[in-house]
């Protein structure tokens, strides 16, 4: 158990490195959410003059999205960066020691989780100074956190499923639309029972990704919502799961040795 | 238990709805010996390799390294062995004082001698001054230093080499070369070295295994390959193009004729001992000779004679290994 | 005459390259029509909100924004091309044998806007499907796609300069975040009388808030701030002209 530690940890160490010496790997997940954040609360903010709308705050209401496109990136990071080993040939290398697979894809995941970490007290940071409070207090920022790391695993096992399947850079890359079509397609913009247009709100009902945003966004404005939290957790949870198993599976075929 | 450090017994790989790239190949390599793994791209070297070094199951056959069978005792063949395979497998963002490092690191080396070893493999393949640079930013012959020192952490016993100076310099290449060899005969580390090139085979290999569409089809010393095929020859260009007749009517006592676009050439018939005797003829002849040249046979002339084709210039496919998955693509399911 | 022939032959290679490759073509067509649905669709309910007194709806009203951002970003798309070709070599061979270097430019300025009226054609199609409702005549329609021809413009002479300048497909963010920037700064979701703060500040002085605003009055048939926006468009084409052209002369003499 020791060795599979220390070889998680080494291989996390190096995630991290490696996301640092790429800036843009750093920057683009904690800027853009932040721009999209300000444009949207900015240019959204008389929807909170709608009938219903759970806040007076839209800054507060939509603070709950950079969690999830956070994890977003996370897709893209440990995606690309495990694509990038298979194209070198550098898994080969690994697949040559005495590392253990599974210790591969933790250390991928570990280093993205502490990315994600980094990126969720910048969030919530930039939150606290615009002046948003949490309706969970001090407790609801432990669960946030949890909750958002147990996304970022799930997003990031996605990644390196896409990667351990294709061997291909380009391939995960192209998930960025998929993942912004669900982003889009969902209650990040507005409330679902705010919203008008039946085939919309339907899709948006259909999609995993608003039980995500609004499992955060109850911590964030609603106070304790089982409801929110039991969906949101068993969500990601469901995705954290799925994610796994079929990034494990395809790790396993990827390295095959005898 | 076998005497060989590496030994392949009937080994065969086939790839679905492709053709067998290692069609049953029997080697053996004694410990400390370099061998030479020479054939075109396509031939079966590297599914060879893959094999061996655990990472392609054979789909039929067994082979043992280092007294281990590949197959079922896996884990401990790649504890015995280091690999530098096809391409430099490195990561770009990593120094290479870091490679290092972290290859120790996997390979469990004791956390006090990890720094040492880093170090003393940095300064043995002459990249200390390169250490905490960057990959990215290594030439190629740099970037296959550091890829061979990162198969050394460990001590191994055997080392296996894909085409390790394809794409190189004159220099990188003599200067890997020379560890190689110094691996061998200081460290009696047995190298498995297979290549495209003949004048590495040459050089570097005790003895050499020549494979063509996976199977070999010619294996011994590289004096003994190219004894099988041919004596040497001997090329004469007279100084005086009129000499020319004479000179052939001399030198085909020795031999017998074969071409030549410059002068007059001769197949010795006893070799190279009647060189002295030429050169007693053409002078007692009185005939100036602007040049004298004895070509000895090549591994090319060894190919041809096997193959029916040349080595050099001999290329089947884009890829070495016919039917052989490419990089980043999963490995086919075997037949 | 040179100049016509060289931009005739960049813009069919232009073109040829984006209609035969899927890769290119489908996303400058997906992505728009999926922004629309989202905005439109999402967020009708908007409309709702005190003061919003748009006549013809929140669909025509995104429309028109999407209309515009379609046409800004397939000025970026084309620009990226741009970066590849320089990047591959291949803007060399064109700079070495064009005898017209303006014709180069030329060329792909009408391939952008080809391949946006492409964009454009379909665009239009799904929203009229979806029931926009169009309070514009002929003459107010073609304002708002005269407009949204000079955005193309714009951006992709923006994209160019950028391109020319650092002749590498990683310029691509460069060129993309201040387009970005430029059209969420402005009304995007409400008419700019409904917003308020800092982005009420920065709309108010953003070029294309003008742009925008005019063009959703030409859907309405209410023309408003014409001359504004074609001024500020206007304006922006000519300035990125001259951009475009000084990253030509750099590109030239970097070789």
């Amino acid at each position: 158990m020791n060795v599979l530690a220390d070889q998680v940890f080494l291989l996390a160490r190096r995630s991290v490195v490696r996301t640092i010496r790429q800036p843009a790997n750093v920057v683009a997940p904690l800027v853009f959410p932040m721009m999209l954040l300000a444009v949207n609360s900015g240019g959204l903010k008389a929807e909170t003059h709608l009938p219903g709308f759970p806040t007076s705050s839209f800054f507060a209401f939509a603070l709950a999205v950079p969690f999830i496109q956070g994890a977003l990136f996370a897709t893209m990071n440990a995606g690309t960066d495990l694509a990038r080993d298979i194209q070198t040939g550098f898994l080969s290398r690994l697949s040559l020691t005495p590392m253990r697979g599974i210790a591969l894809l933790g250390g991928q995941l570990g280093g993205v989780l502490t990315l994600g970490v980094v990126q969720a007290v910048v969030y919530l940071t930039v939150g606290l100074i615009v002046g948003v409070r949490l309706a969970t207090g001090p407790l609801g920022v432990v669960v946030l956190f949890l909750f958002a790391m147990l996304v970022t695993l799930g997003f990031g096992a996605l990644g390196a499923f896409a990667a351990l399947r294709t061997g291909s850079g380009e391939a995960v890359q192209s998930l960025f639309p998929a993942f912004f079509v669900f982003l889009f397609l969902s209650s990040m913009n507005i409330p679902r029972n705010l919203i008008s247009t039946t085939w919309f709100r339907d899709v948006a009902t259909l999609n995993p990704v608003s039980y995500l945003i609004e499992c955060v966004r109850s911590l964030i404005i609603v106070g304790w919502d089982t409801e929110a939290l039991v969906l949101g957790f068993g969500v990601a949870t469901v995705i954290a799961v799925v994610a796994l198993a079929l990034a494990n599976w395809a790790l396993r075929v990827r390295m095959a040795r005898t | 238990m076998s005497d060989y450090a590496i030994e392949a017994t009937e080994l065969v790989r086939e790839f679905k709805n492709g053709p067998r790239a290692v069609d049953s190949i029997d080697l053996g390599v004694a410990p400390g010996e370099i061998y030479g793994f020479l054939g075109p791209n396509g031939a079966g070297k590297s599914t060879t390799v893959h094999m061996l070094t655990t990472l392609l199951p054979p789909t039929s056959g067994s082979a043992r390294v280092a007294g281990y069978d590949v197959v079922s005792e896996g884990s401990h063949v790649r504890a015995a062995i280091g690999a530098a395979l096809q391409e430099a497998a490195l990561d770009p963002l990593l120094t290479g004082r870091e490679h290092l490092r972290l290859q120790a690191s996997l390979q469990a080396l004791p956390r006090s001698e990890r720094k040492q070893r880093a170090d003393e493999l940095l300064t043995r393949v002459g990249l200390t001054h390169a250490a905490d640079r960057k990959v990215r930013g290594y030439s190629g012959g740099m970037k296959r230093r550091l890829d061979l020192a990162m198969a050394l952490v460990h001590n191994p016993t055997v080392l296996f080499l894909d085409e390790p100076t394809t794409g190189l310099d004159i220099q990188s290449r003599s200067a890997l070369w020379e560890e190689v060899a110094r691996l061998a005969r200081e460290d009696k580390v047995t190298v498995f070295l297979t290549t495209q090139y003949l004048e590495e085979a040459d050089v570097l290999a005790d003895r050499v295994g020549i494979i063509d569409h996976g199977h070999i089809v010619a294996e011994g010393t590289p004096a003994e390959l190219k004894a099988q095929v041919g004596r040497p020859t001997v090329e004469a260009i007279p100084a005086d193009p009129e000499d020319a007749d004479r000179v052939a009517e001399i030198l085909a006592r020795f031999g017998d004729p074969c071409g030549s676009t410059k002068g007059v050439a001769v197949r010795l018939r006893a070799g190279e001992a009647d060189l002295v005797d030429v050169v007693r003829a053409l002078d007692s002849a009185a005939i100036k000779v602007e040049n004298l040249q004895l070509h000895q046979p090549s591994l090319d002339d060894v190919f041809l004679a096997k193959t029916g084709r040349s080595l050099e210039g001999s290329d089947d496919d884009g890829d070495d290994d016919q039917g052989a998955p490419a990089r980043g693509e999963l490995a086919a399911e075997p037949a | 005459m040179r100049t016509l022939a060289v931009a005739r032959g960049v813009a069919w290679r232009t073109l040829h390259n984006v209609f035969t490759n899927p890769s290119l073509f489908v996303p400058s067509i997906v992505f728009p029509l999926f922004f629309f649905v989202a905005f439109a669709g999402g967020l009708s309910h908007v409309q709702d909100v005190p003061g919003f007194n748009y006549s013809q709806g929140y669909t025509a009203f995104q429309f028109v924004f999407v209309l515009l951002q379609s046409a800004a970003f397939g000025g970026v798309f084309t620009g990226f091309g741009i970066a590849r070709d320089f990047e591959s070599g291949f803007a060399r061979r064109l700079l070495l044998a064009a005898p017209s270097r303006t014709g180069i430019l030329l060329g792909y300025s009408v391939a952008a806007l080809l391949r946006w009226l492409v964009t454009a054609t379909v665009l239009t199609t799904v929203a009229l499907a979806a029931g926009m409702n169009v309070g514009g005549s002929g003459v107010d329609l073609f304002g708002l796609y005269a407009l949204a021809l000079i955005v193309n413009a714009a951006a992709l002479l923006w994209a160019a300069g950028v391109a020319m300048r650092l002749r590498t497909m990683q310029a691509g963010p460069i060129m993309q975040f201040p387009v970005f920037l430029v059209l969420f700064f402005a009304p995007v979701y409400v008419p700019l009388a409904l917003l308020s703060g800092w982005i009420h500040a920065i709309a108010t002085v953003n070029p294309l808030t003008r742009v925008l605003e005019a063009g959703r009055g030409f859907l309405a048939g209410s023309p408003t701030e014409v001359a504004a926006a074609f001024g500020a468009a206007l304006a922006l084409a000519a300035a990125f002209s001259f951009w475009a052209l000084r990253g030509l002369r750099k590109a030239e003499v970097a070789g």
